[in-house]
C-alpha cells in the first residue's frame, strides 16, 4: 500500500472512514477467531495445574460418566482436566485438521486401525512410559489393541462393550424358544419366529454403519479372526471364495429381517424390540439406552452369535473399545502422562462405569461386584474371548468403509442379488483406496 | 453464478487507482485533483480488501482444489500430496458405482425444479397478483418455506416419510410388515420423496420471483388487451408472459443453482443412500472426515465445476452479447 503516508495518520479526530475502516477490520477479525479456534483446543497456555482434553462424549450419559471421572482426578492429584467437548460426529470429521492443529493434551479416541493410523502419521505422543506403570491392569488383547504398528504403544483403553443377539427373556419364556448356538438352530428359529408373526430380527441400516456389524459377525464365525484381520487390512481379497460364503449365509437369513431396513435408524430398529414386535436384534451393548423403562431393562438379555465353522466356534468377540490417546506435543506433557496413568486405573474406570452402565471396564482388575447381570454376562463374555475384534469401521481405513462398504452393503441389504459384481466392485475400489498412502 | 457476477465488481473497481498513478506523475502541480489521497486510499482499501479476499476464497481455492484433483492427498502434512495424473479420473469414470447415478439425479433434480414447481409459482403468483383477499397471508405461507434452512426441510419431511411412525405411513397403514413403503431407503422412491419436499420450497420461491415480475409490467398493457377484445389466458399467453422474459431467465438460473447445489436437504434426509446420491454428496463423503482421500473428492468436484461452466458460459456469452448490442 504505497498510499500509507503519515498524513493519511495525522488525523486525530476519527472519521467515519476510519471508523468504518475500523469496524471492517474488527469484523474480519471477528470472523477469523471463530475459525480457527474452531479447529484447536481449548487453547489456554501451559498452566501447570492443568491438562487440557479433546473429548467427544457429547451425549448426556457419557458426558456426565467422563465429568465423573476427571472429578475424581481432581480430588486424587489437584490438577484440573481442562474438557473441551464437541459432538462426536463432529469431533470425529475434524479430527485430521484437529490433530494438526493446536490440539488438547489428551483426547478420546478408538482403539484399533483408527488409533494405529494417526499413530503411524506421527500426531501421537507414544507413551511406553504410561504402559511401564499400567500394563498389569490390562489382559494382554486388551494391549495388543493399545500397540501402533511400530510396537509402541500409543493408547489407553477405558470401557469398551461386546456386540451380541439381544432379545427379551420374556418373549423367548412366551414362546418356548431356546438361545440358539449353531447356525441351524438359528435359521430354524428365526421360522419359528416369523410363523408366530414376529420379526425375527430387528434391522435398522440408515446410518449404514449396523450392516457393517453383521458382515462382521457371519465373517469371523465362517473364516475366522485372522481372515477378518487380512480381509480389513486389505490384504485378502473381496472375491475370495470365503467371502462370497459370508454373503451367501447372510442372504440365508437376510429374509428374516425386518423390512425396509434402509430407511430406518438404528434407535427405531431397536423400538421394535422393546415393543415385543422383534424377536433379536444384532447390535452393541448400547442398545439398552433404548430401554428407557427399568422393567424393559431388567428382561434385556443377549447371546453371542451362534457358531458357524466348529473350526472357529464363538472365539472371536466383536469389541469396540474407547480411551485416550495424547497428542503429538502437548503442552502440559508431564500431567498428561500422570493423566493418562490414572485414566489406567480400575479407580478411573469404576468412576466412569458409575454413570454410564452400558458399557463394562476394559481392566480386568475393575470391580466388577457393582455390574448389572447384563453388564458381568458382557464382561464374561469379553474375557473369555480368544480375539478381540473392533468393527468393521475401527478395524479398517475409514475411508474405504464409509465410502465404500457402507454404500456397498446397504444395496446388498435392500437387494442381495448380484453379490458377484458387488464384491468385485468393492475390490477394484479397495485396490486404489489401499495403494494410495 | 449470480455471486460470480456481481464479484466481477470490485475488480472491476480495483483498477482505476491504479490507472490514476501514471496521471499523477504528468500533473504533479497545479490543479488539485478530484480525490484526496485519503480517498485514493479508502478507495484502493475498499476495492483491494473485497479484491484479495475473492482472489484468496475464490480463485486460489478453486485453482487448488483443480490442482489437487490430479493428487492423492490425505489432508496430513502437504509433503503427503501425490502427484497421479488422470488416475482418479479414470477411477471415477469407470470404477465408482455412485457416480453417475449422482450425475443422472442432478439432471432429473433440475428438470422436475422447471418441470413441476415453477409453472406452478407462476401459476400462484399470477393468482395472487390479482389483489384476492387475503393476499399477504397466502405469499407469506408460501414463502416461508423458502425462509427456512434446507436442513430443518428435510428433517421435517424425514419425520413424515419415515417408514414406521412417519405421518404418511402411519395414515395409509403401510407400516406393518408385508405392507412396507421405504420411502427414504427404497431407490426407486427415495429420490423422488426428496424431489416432492425440494418442490415444496421452490415452488415458495418461484412464485415471489414471478410475483416480482408481474409487480413490473405495465397495467396499460393488460387495459389495451382487454380492450382488444382478449380473456384473460390469451392476456396472459401474448401479453403478459412475453414481458416476463428477464425473470425468465433469472428463474432459469436460479433451478440450475438449486440443481447443482443441492446438497443439505438429501444429507438430512438420508445421507445421501442409493437412489439419492448427488455428486456434491460424493465431494463431503470424500473430503470431509478421518483419512480423507482430498485428492478424489476435488476430481468429483471438478466435474461438478464443469457441469456449472457448461450451463453457465452460454449464459454469459448470451448477456455479453445483448448489453453490447445495448
Amino acid at each position: 500500500m504505497p498510499d500509507l503516508s503519515p498524513s493519511g495518520l495525522s488525523f486525530p479526530s476519527p472519521s467515519r472512514r476510519t471508523m468504518l475502516r475500523g469496524m471492517g477490520g474488527a469484523a474480519l477479525l471477528g470472523a477469523g477467531i471463530p475459525l480457527l479456534s474452531a479447529c484447536g483446543g481449548s487453547g489456554t497456555s501451559a498452566d501447570p495445574k492443568t491438562v487440557t482434553l479433546g473429548s467427544k462424549a457429547s451425549d448426556a450419559v457419557p458426558k456426565k460418566a467422563f465429568a465423573d471421572v476427571y472429578a475424581a482426578y481432581k480430588k486424587k492429584s489437584g490438577i484440573t482436566v481442562d474438557v473441551n467437548t464437541k459432538d462426536s460426529n463432529t469431533f470425529q470429521e475434524q479430527i485430521n485438521s484437529y490433530l494438526q492443529g493446536t490440539p488438547d493434551d489428551v483426547f478420546t479416541w478408538f482403539a484399533g486401525y483408527r488409533m494405529q493410523f494417526f499413530a503411524a502419521k506421527g500426531l501421537a505422543t507414544p507413551i511406553d512410559d504410561v504402559w511401564q506403570k499400567i500394563a498389569g491392569n490390562f489382559p494382554e488383547a486388551m494391549q495388543k489393541l493399545s500397540k501402533g504398528e511400530d510396537g509402541k504403544y500409543y493408547f489407553v483403553p477405558l470401557y469398551t462393550y461386546p456386540w451380541a443377539l439381544f432379545y427379551r427373556k420374556s418373549v423367548f419364556k412366551q414362546y418356548g424358544y431356546e438361545v440358539p448356538t449353531t447356525w441351524d438352530d438359528f435359521v430354524a428359529l428365526c421360522k419359528q419366529m416369523q410363523k408366530d408373526k414376529l420379526v425375527p430380527i430387528a434391522f435398522g441400516d440408515k446410518d449404514a454403519w449396523p450392516a457393517l456389524g453383521t458382515f462382521d459377525q457371519i465373517n469371523f464365525r465362517k473364516n475366522g479372526y485372522d481372515f477378518h484381520v487380512d480381509l480389513m487390512a486389505g490384504k485378502a481379497s473381496w472375491t475370495d471364495a470365503k467371502v462370497k460364503s459370508v454373503f451367501d449365509l447372510w442372504a440365508e437369513i437376510l429374509p428374516y429381517h425386518q423390512e425396509g431396513a434402509v430407511g430406518r435408524t438404528w434407535q427405531d430398529a431397536a423400538q421394535t424390540l422393546v415393543s415385543k414386535k422383534a424377536g433379536m436384534y444384532l447390535l452393541g451393548t448400547f442398545v439398552g439406552q433404548q430401554f428407557t423403562n427399568p422393567a424393559d431393562l431388567e428382561d434385556l438379555d443377549f447371546f453371542a452369535f451362534p457358531e458357524i465353522d466348529p473350526a472357529y466356534g464363538q472365539d472371536t468377540v466383536e469389541a469396540p473399545t474407547d480411551g485416550f490417546m495424547m497428542s503429538k506435543s502437548p503442552k502440559n506433557k508431564a500431567e498428561g502422562v500422570k493423566l493418562m496413568e490414572f485414566l489406567g486405573t480400575p479407580e478411573a474406570e469404576e468412576a466412569y462405569l458409575k454413570a454410564d452402565p452400558s458399557v463394562v471396564a476394559a481392566s480386568t482388575k475393575a470391580d466388577t461386584s457393582a455390574y448389572t447381570p447384563l453388564q458381568k454376562k458382557a464382561y464374561d463374555m469379553i474375557a473369555g474371548a480368544k480375539s478381540l475384534t473392533q468393527f468393521m469401521d475401527r478395524d479398517s481405513r475409514p475411508d474405504f468403509t464409509s465410502t465404500v462398504m457402507q454404500p456397498a452393503l446397504q444395496k446388498f441389504v435392500r437387494d442381495p442379488k448380484g453379490v458377484d459384481s458387488l464384491l468385485s466392485s468393492i475390490e477394484r475400489q479397495k485396490k486404489t483406496i489401499f495403494a494410495s498412502s | 453464478m449470480t455471486t460470480e457476477t456481481t464479484e466481477e465488481i470490485p475488480e472491476a473497481a480495483a483498477v482505476p487507482p491504479a490507472g490514476t498513478a501514471p496521471a499523477k506523475k504528468k500533473v504533479p502541480h497545479g490543479h488539485r485533483r478530484l480525490l484526496t489521497r485519503r480517498d485514493r486510499f479508502t478507495l484502493a482499501l475498499m476495492a483491494g480488501l473485497p479484491t484479495l479476499l475473492h482472489i484468496a476464497l475464490v480463485w486460489v481455492t478453486a485453482f487448488a482444489s483443480i490442482a489437487l484433483a490430479f493428487t492423492t492427498w490425505d489432508g496430513i502434512g502437504f509433503d503427503s500430496i501425490k502427484w497421479v495424473g488422470l488416475q482418479n479420473f479414470k477411477e471415477l469414470f469407470e470404477q465408482n458405482p455412485q457416480f453417475w447415478p449422482a450425475v443422472q439425479h442432478n439432471v432429473i433434480w433440475f428438470v422436475v425444479l422447471i418441470a413441476i414447481p415453477t409453472p406452478l409459482g407462476l401459476f400462484l403468483a399470477v393468482q395472487l397478483d390479482k389483489k384476492i383477499r387475503f393476499s399477504r397471508v397466502y405469499q407469506t405461507a408460501f414463502f416461508l418455506p423458502v425462509v427456512m434452512s434446507m436442513a430443518v426441510i428435510g428433517f421435517v419431511w424425514q419425520l413424515i416419510y419415515n417408514p414406521d411412525t412417519g405421518l404418511i405411513n402411519s395414515v395409509i397403514g403401510a407400516n406393518e410388515p408385508g405392507k412396507y413403503i421405504d420411502w427414504i431407503g427404497d431407490p426407486d422412491l427415495n429420490l423422488w420423496a426428496i424431489l416432492i419436499a425440494a418442490s415444496w420450497r421452490h415452488t415458495g420461491y418461484m412464485m415471489i420471483l414471478y410475483l416480482a415480475g408481474l409487480k413490473g409490467v405495465d397495467p396499460s398493457l393488460r387495459e389495451a388487451s382487454s380492450l382488444d377484445g382478449a380473456n384473460e389466458w390469451q392476456t396472459f399467453k401474448n401479453v403478459i408472459f412475453p414481458t416476463l422474459r428477464p425473470t425468465n431467465t433469472v428463474v432459469l438460473v436460479v433451478t440450475i443453482i438449486e440443481a447443482l447445489r443441492a446438497f443439505d436437504l438429501v444429507f438430512v434426509f438420508n445421507k445421501g443412500a442409493e437412489g439419492t446420491e448427488l455428486l456434491s454428496i460424493l465431494v463431503t463423503n470424500n473430503i470431509i472426515g478421518e483419512s480423507s482421500r482430498i485428492g478424489y473428492g476435488s476430481a468429483i468436484a471438478v466435474v461438478l465445476l464443469l457441469i456449472s461452466l457448461v450451463v453457465i458460459i452460454p449464459y454469459l456469452v448470451s448477456t455479453f452479447r445483448k448489453e453490447r448490442r445495448a
